[in-house]
């Protein structure tokens, strides 16, 4: 069998499980609620399209790790067996991450879509920031599924596995801010505008969050501060270098993962 | 071949003298006319492009242009100066003079003069405008004014007061300027029913001047659309401040100003609607603040300010202070972030509302803490602060905040309500 064949035949076999299982209805269902709430609530796109970007911030990542992490656990027997078939395991492991990962951006990108188009769609800019909203909700899911596939290839006990990715969650999420914070707080008398947005680069949340902000016109308000950031995210190069950034968070956690993948003895 | 060019000589001759003759109708200029009229006359100037040396007046007259009467200039003078009382100036077209970084070159110069009227003009491609200088009881009423520079010390006022008392601003239509109109050392005045957009500067601008009302006046996309400086007792009433956008860009810049009234305004899509610096006893009503950077920006020496019946919906921010104390009052106002109850029903709620958060605290403090706005960490720590506050005011709270609005958010009508008290 080829390769690559091999690889789109997991993929298909994770999807058929996928859609047979019911987690795949539920996480659709949890965006689509959260995205019809706001839009209730709110009834107005543009205020409630704000405020998904807090939720997809908090949420996506939430999700990634902790459901990429239970997922792997519950589905070891399976691995094994499949390790046991005679297949590369580069190809193994691309078709399980994948076979993850699409579905879940797919069930992401649907129930947040799907409110805003019975609610008689979106002005030319909003769709924009919509398609902004999920590249970076389907990164952010890229990037936790890998982390959370290294972290159960390398910790046989799942307490620990699912600990850890909790933990990794509530530092980028929270504490890494509360870093920033204290940062600011200590230097905030000397030009940091620059070394803020560098570890920002630091932090794949908060790099999300400034591009997205950035779409939506906040920056203007935010002063000097916003000017600084103004001109790094809205200069060619600025953009070049937030989205490699994403996709290095994206590879590195992916290629780790693969590499662990490889070498484990399961 | 040569029938041909003494065809085209002749043709541009003829259009030559036709371009000529409007202006010169009875053969005199506006300025011929206005030194051969008498004390009291009234002159009608009739259609056509007037290209002539300043035009003086120094006699009471009423100089009327009838429609299509434009003066021109070649730019490098000022066009009319009014140097008499009692003078009116109606329905000209007033364009070209270039700026000059030499003297206040104005299209429209009154020089110590009082009781003139300057009515129904129109300016185009000016540097300044109207210029006023040491006038008494003038009314400019119903003037289009509009230009275009490209910054802030390239352009002049559109309408520009210096010295002047007791003068009437009404109906005018201002864009693309420094200031809209600029009030300095102008007491005793009244400007109302103009809009003024697209300043570079402000829409509005008042200096050292006091006793001052505005009311009924749209500002729009300018880079601030008032700003209030030095000045005592101004009264601004049902204004309409919209989109100062941009940054260090406000709605309404208040410094060094006392016991003036801001009543019935409406800000909305503003970076920072209202900035009070060293502004002392003013009484703030009735206003509606939505959709905002920050609705009120507060200085620590911003003393004995009382905000009541405010409607505060949909701001980022809704106050924001650098002080720990609370030198300003709050009450019976709108919050839309309120989360209170209202057990007795009375429209009131039950529990007092702080409207500072931590967060706008410590971006007034450092500024780059901008860069974690809509992080999670602040709502948590807001949150936090709001049960236990150590770092906000404790002082800065509203204890009688409305239930709703009451203002209509999208109409920007007062809600009649029966508040039972």
């Amino acid at each position: 069998m080829k390769s690559s064949s091999s690889t789109l035949r997991i993929i298909q076999f994770q999807f058929q499980d996928a859609l047979s299982s019911r987690w795949l209805l539920v996480h659709t269902l949890i965006y689509l609620l959260i995205a019809e709430g706001l839009l209730m609530s709110s009834g107005f796109t543009d205020k409630a399209l704000v405020s998904l970007v807090n939720v997809v911030l908090l949420l996506v990542p939430l999700v990634a790790l902790l459901f990429g992490v239970i997922h792997q656990y519950t589905n070891r027997d399976y691995t094994i067996w499949m390790l046991t078939q005679p297949l590369k395991r580069p190809n193994l492991f691309s078709g399980l991450y994948l076979g993850l990962t699409v579905p879940m951006v797919l069930s992401f990108s649907v129930g947040i879509t799907l409110p805003f188009l019975w609610h008689g769609g979106l002005a030319a800019g909003q769709a924009v920031q919509l398609i902004t909203l999920l590249g970076l909700g389907a990164a952010l899911t890229f990037s936790g599924v890998g982390v959370a596939a290294s972290l159960a290839i390398r910790f046989a006990d799942r307490v620990r596995g699912i600990g850890l990715a909790l933990v990794i969650w509530l530092v980028y999420a929270l504490l890494f801010d509360g870093l920033i914070l204290m940062g600011i707080s200590v230097f905030g008398n000397w030009p940091i505008e620059k070394a803020l947005i560098g570890a920002m680069l630091l932090n794949p949340i908060d790099l999300s969050r400034l591009i997205l902000l950035q779409t939506f016109d906040a920056a203007a308000m935010l002063g000097y501060t916003g000017a600084v950031f103004s001109r790094f995210f809205g200069s060619g190069m600025g953009m070049i270098i937030a989205s490699v950034t994403l996709l290095l968070w994206v590879a590195f956690p992916v290629w780790l993962a693969s590499r662990l993948f490889r070498k484990q003895d399961f | 071949m040569l029938a041909r060019r003494t065809h085209i000589t002749l043709c541009s001759l003829l259009l030559m003298i036709i371009a000529w003759v409007p202006a010169h109708v009875h053969g005199q200029s506006i300025g011929e006319r206005v030194a051969a009229s008498s004390p009291g006359d009234i002159v009608t100037i009739e259609a056509g492009v007037y290209t002539e040396a300043p035009i003086i007046i120094q006699h009471p007259l009423t100089l009327i242009g009838e429609t299509g009467a434009i003066i021109r200039g070649a730019g490098d003078h000022e066009l009319l100066v009014v140097d008499a009382d009692s003078v009116t100036i109606q329905g000209f077209q007033f364009e070209r003079v270039d700026k000059t970084f030499l003297e206040d070159r104005a299209a429209l110069r009154i020089a110590g003069a009082s009781h003139c009227r300057i009515l129904d003009n129109t300016f185009d491609d000016v540097f300044f405008g109207i210029y006023m200088a040491k006038a008494h009881a003038c009314a400019i009423e119903g003037n289009t004014l509009s230009t275009t520079i490209e910054n802030e010390t390239s352009g002049g006022n559109a309408i520009h007061s210096w010295y002047s008392t007791d003068l009437f601003i009404q109906n005018n239509t201002i864009d693309g300027f420094r200031d809209g109109i600029y009030l300095e050392f102008t007491d005793d005045s009244v400007v109302q029913n103009n809009v003024s957009t697209e300043n570079h500067r402000y829409g509005l601008h008042f200096m050292f001047s006091d006793r001052c009302a505005y009311r009924n006046n749209r500002f729009v996309d300018n880079r601030a659309g008032v700003a209030v400086m030095y000045a005592d007792g101004i009264l601004m009433h049902d204004n309409e401040f919209t989109r100062a956008w941009g940054t260090s860009a406000y709605g309404l810049l208040l410094k060094e100003i006392r016991d003036g009234e801001l009543i019935g305004n409406r800000f909305s899509e503003n970076t920072t609607a209202v900035f009070m610096e060293a502004t002392d006893r003013m009484q703030i009503e009735h206003n509606q603040f939505a959709n905002n950077g920050w609705a009120l920006r507060i200085m620590a020496n911003a003393i004995d300010n009382t905000f009541t019946a405010n409607d505060f919906v949909g701001n980022t921010f809704d106050v924001a202070t650098n002080s720990r104390s609370a030198p300003s009052s709050f009450a019976g106002n709108y919050w839309d972030r309120y989360a209170g109850y209202d057990l007795d029903a009375d429209g009131v709620g039950d529990v007092p509302f702080r409207p500072v958060t931590l967060f706008s605290l410590i971006a007034e403090r450092h500024e780059s803490a901008l860069f974690l706005y809509r992080s999670v960490l602040v709502d948590v720590l807001n949150a936090a602060e709001r049960i236990m506050p150590a770092m906000t005011p404790v002082d800065l709270v509203d204890a009688e905040p409305l239930m709703a609005p009451t203002i209509d958010p999208d109409q920007g009508t007062p809600i009649s309500q029966t508040v039972l008290r």
